[in-house]
């Protein structure tokens, strides 16, 4: 069993820098885990950590229950693929794969036997007399790839293995990657800064920032349920839009103040939003534009008009706030022309204006 | 003037400072080995054909000389011990400084440097001193560890940034692949490194074959080659000097040549 636990880990560098803030995560058995930040949030470090390749300041790491806090990685059973691949040079692709066999002191037959199955499946079976020179930047990184799933380690590591292919073949190698994965069902942990690859490929997403576990849930959840403003900015592209809003009870139905207009909100209880000072979380394909004004829409400018080809992407204006809108294809509001938005009460997700953290519905 | 011709009269200039230099490098060597392998009747001849008869009278004449062969032999000797101490202690230094981020490590850097900026005409009588002190002047073991003080500071410089060089992610690919550190070193970043320690350890030679300061100084009867040219220099005759530069500049010129595939290979090799 590969379960991997962090118990309260703690990393610093020097003496003031937090690197890693005490994080908690228990990741299960054969599941993939994304940990997704910007440069800088530690998940590097928390992956080195797991590693062994960064020694904790505090708290401890488990591996399939045991304790490898204190172990070398080499006595932690893990693999791990860099962001650089760290192909050895100086060996052909078959010996490259072999590495850690022959560390293991595998027969020469074993060691053969499983090299071939792990070229063929990153098909790079035909690559394994050559020397990495002679490799283009995707070939290599199968054979880093390869290399790691050779050993059987219990868990799997990756740090970024794909930000060095260009978009293209990174799209490909994002599918194949979760397909081989998906395959091997082996415990993998796997560190981006690209909100698309951890949405993509995860069971889960931990997004991680300042060296703490913001939000650790499965993509769908982060995506629509996103835990504070920092998350929800993260996650999706474009952003959430945020804006400042109250709700007002009154008599019948709640309604919602903010720059640009009012609207009606079909919520039964709103005793957790009144008389707050609130966020209005919401995203641009949850906003529909209409050329015409009518009870419950919010009036905007129109300020740039980019057309993406399944759908234009309107940046508007509400008086006090700017908004990322999604349109129709065949709509082409002129620019600083007016437009009328049609905001899903549904899919408003409703923050603290103080602490950013999202008000549970 | 023109723009373009002002452009082209800079090339040509260029051109012309490059040519000059390159002569006032070739035309020594040529001199010096037309000399050496002409014979002496021939040296002393004035003015000199453009190309001589070739004649190992001169070559025969100053290696028959006293003192010349023994000196020979003792400068590889000096010149071998001085590589291998040098990379022995040289490899492990380089490989702290490029890898490992401790306290004093600018300090340590800097100081290693600063022990060339020391004029040896200064340290020449206290160290003679303290050879015949510790019985070990006049020798070729002595002299090593001169040479070996001397070169240091160039081969450290030169190992820390060819580990430098090296990514570190190949060692920590290997730690996590079944190696403990030592191994990591010993299967992944010594092949990558050798080409680079390779070249350290040919500049320490020369380093020691051409060194003629603390030779002299520190050496009385058991002379090295530079050494023994040096204080025979002025009573010897023209032949014998010029015998004895070309011995002197030949392995080093040799070496040069070797080595230079050899560097452009490094730089290819170890850029990742």
């Amino acid at each position: 069993m590969a379960e991997v636990r962090f118990d309260t880990v703690r990393k610093l560098f020097g003496r003031d820098v937090v690197a890693v803030d005490d994080v908690e995560l228990d990741v299960a058995d054969g599941e993939f885990v994304v940990l997704l930040g910007p440069s800088g949030c530690g998940k590097t470090t928390l992956l080195r950590c797991l590693a062994g390749l960064e020694r904790v300041d505090g708290g401890r790491v488990l591996i399939g229950g045991r304790d490898v806090t204190h172990l070398p990685p080499r006595a932690r059973r893990i693999a791990m693929v860099f962001q650089s691949y760290a192909v050895f040079p100086h060996l052909k692709v078959g010996d490259n794969i072999a590495f850690g066999l022959r560390m293991q002191k595998e027969e020469d037959s074993e060691v053969k036997r499983r090299v071939g199955q792990a070229a063929e499946l990153l098909r790079i079976d035909h690559l394994l007399d050559r020397y990495p020179s002679q490799l283009s930047g995707g070939q290599r990184q199968r054979v880093a790839v390869a290399r790691a799933i050779a050993t059987r380690a219990d868990v799997l590591l990756m740090d970024e293995p794909l930000s060095n292919l260009d978009a293209l073949l990174r799209l490909e190698a994002r599918a194949e990657l979760k397909r081989l994965i998906f395959e091997l069902g082996v415990t993998t942990i796997y560190v981006t800064h690209d909100q698309v690859e951890a949405m993509s490929m995860g069971d889960r997403i931990a997004v991680m920032n300042d060296g703490r576990l913001v939000q650790v849930d499965n993509p769908l959840t982060v995506y629509d349920n996103p835990a504070d403003t920092f998350v929800g900015g993260f996650i999706g592209s474009p952003p959430m839009n945020f804006v400042a809003a109250e709700v007002d009870g009154g008599n019948g139905t709640p309604v919602v103040r903010m720059s640009g207009g009012t609207f009606a909100l079909p919520v039964v209880d709103v005793s957790h939003l009144k008389g707050r000072r609130l966020v209005l979380g919401i995203r641009a394909e949850n906003i529909e534009v209409l050329k015409e004004p009518a009870d419950d829409l919010v009036r905007a400018s129109v300020l740039v008009l980019e057309p993406l080809g399944s759908h234009n992407l309107l940046t508007v204006r509400t008086g006090a706030d700017t908004l990322k809108v999604s349109a129709r294809a065949d709509l082409f509001p002129a620019t600083d022309s007016d437009v009328w938005l049609r905001i899903e009460p549904a899919r408003i997700r409703w923050m603290d204006r103080e602490s950013r953290q999202a008000i549970p519905s | 003037m023109s723009g373009e011709s002002l452009a082209r009269m800079r090339t040509v200039l260029l051109h012309a400072g490059a040519v000059l230099m390159a002569l006032w490098i070739l035309i020594p060597i040529y001199v010096i080995t037309a000399a050496a392998f002409s014979s002496p009747e021939a040296v002393f001849s004035f003015p000199k054909p453009l190309v001589p008869e070739i004649s190992t009278e001169t070559m025969e004449f100053f290696l028959g000389a006293t003192g010349v062969l023994p000196a020979l032999r003792r400068s590889v000797v000096v010149a071998f011990s001085t590589l291998a101490l040098a990379i022995v202690i040289g490899t492990p230094a380089g490989y702290a400084l490029a890898r490992f981020r401790f306290r004093g490590a600018d300090t340590f850097r800097v100081s290693i440097v600063s022990t060339r900026a020391f004029p040896i005409v200064i340290l020449a009588i206290p160290l003679a001193v303290t050879f015949i002190r510790f019985g070990i002047d006049d020798s070729s073991f002595g002299l090593t560890l001169m040479h070996t003080a001397l070169a240091l500071p160039f081969t450290v410089l030169v190992t820390s940034s060819v580990f430098a060089g090296i990514s570190e992610e190949l060692e920590e690919a290997a730690m996590t692949l079944g190696c403990n550190r030592f191994s990591a070193v010993r299967r992944v970043v010594l092949p990558l490194a050798l080409p680079g320690l390779a070249a350290a350890a040919i500049f320490t030679w020369i380093i020691s074959w051409n060194e003629v300061f603390a030779a002299s100084i520190l050496t009385l009867r058991n002379r090295t080659l530079p050494a023994q040219v040096l204080v025979a220099l002025t009573q010897s005759g023209l032949p014998f000097q010029f015998a004895g530069g070309f011995l002197l500049l030949a392995p080093a010129l040799v070496v040069v040549f070797v080595i230079r595939k050899y560097l452009f290979d490094l730089w290819g090799r170890v850029a990742r």
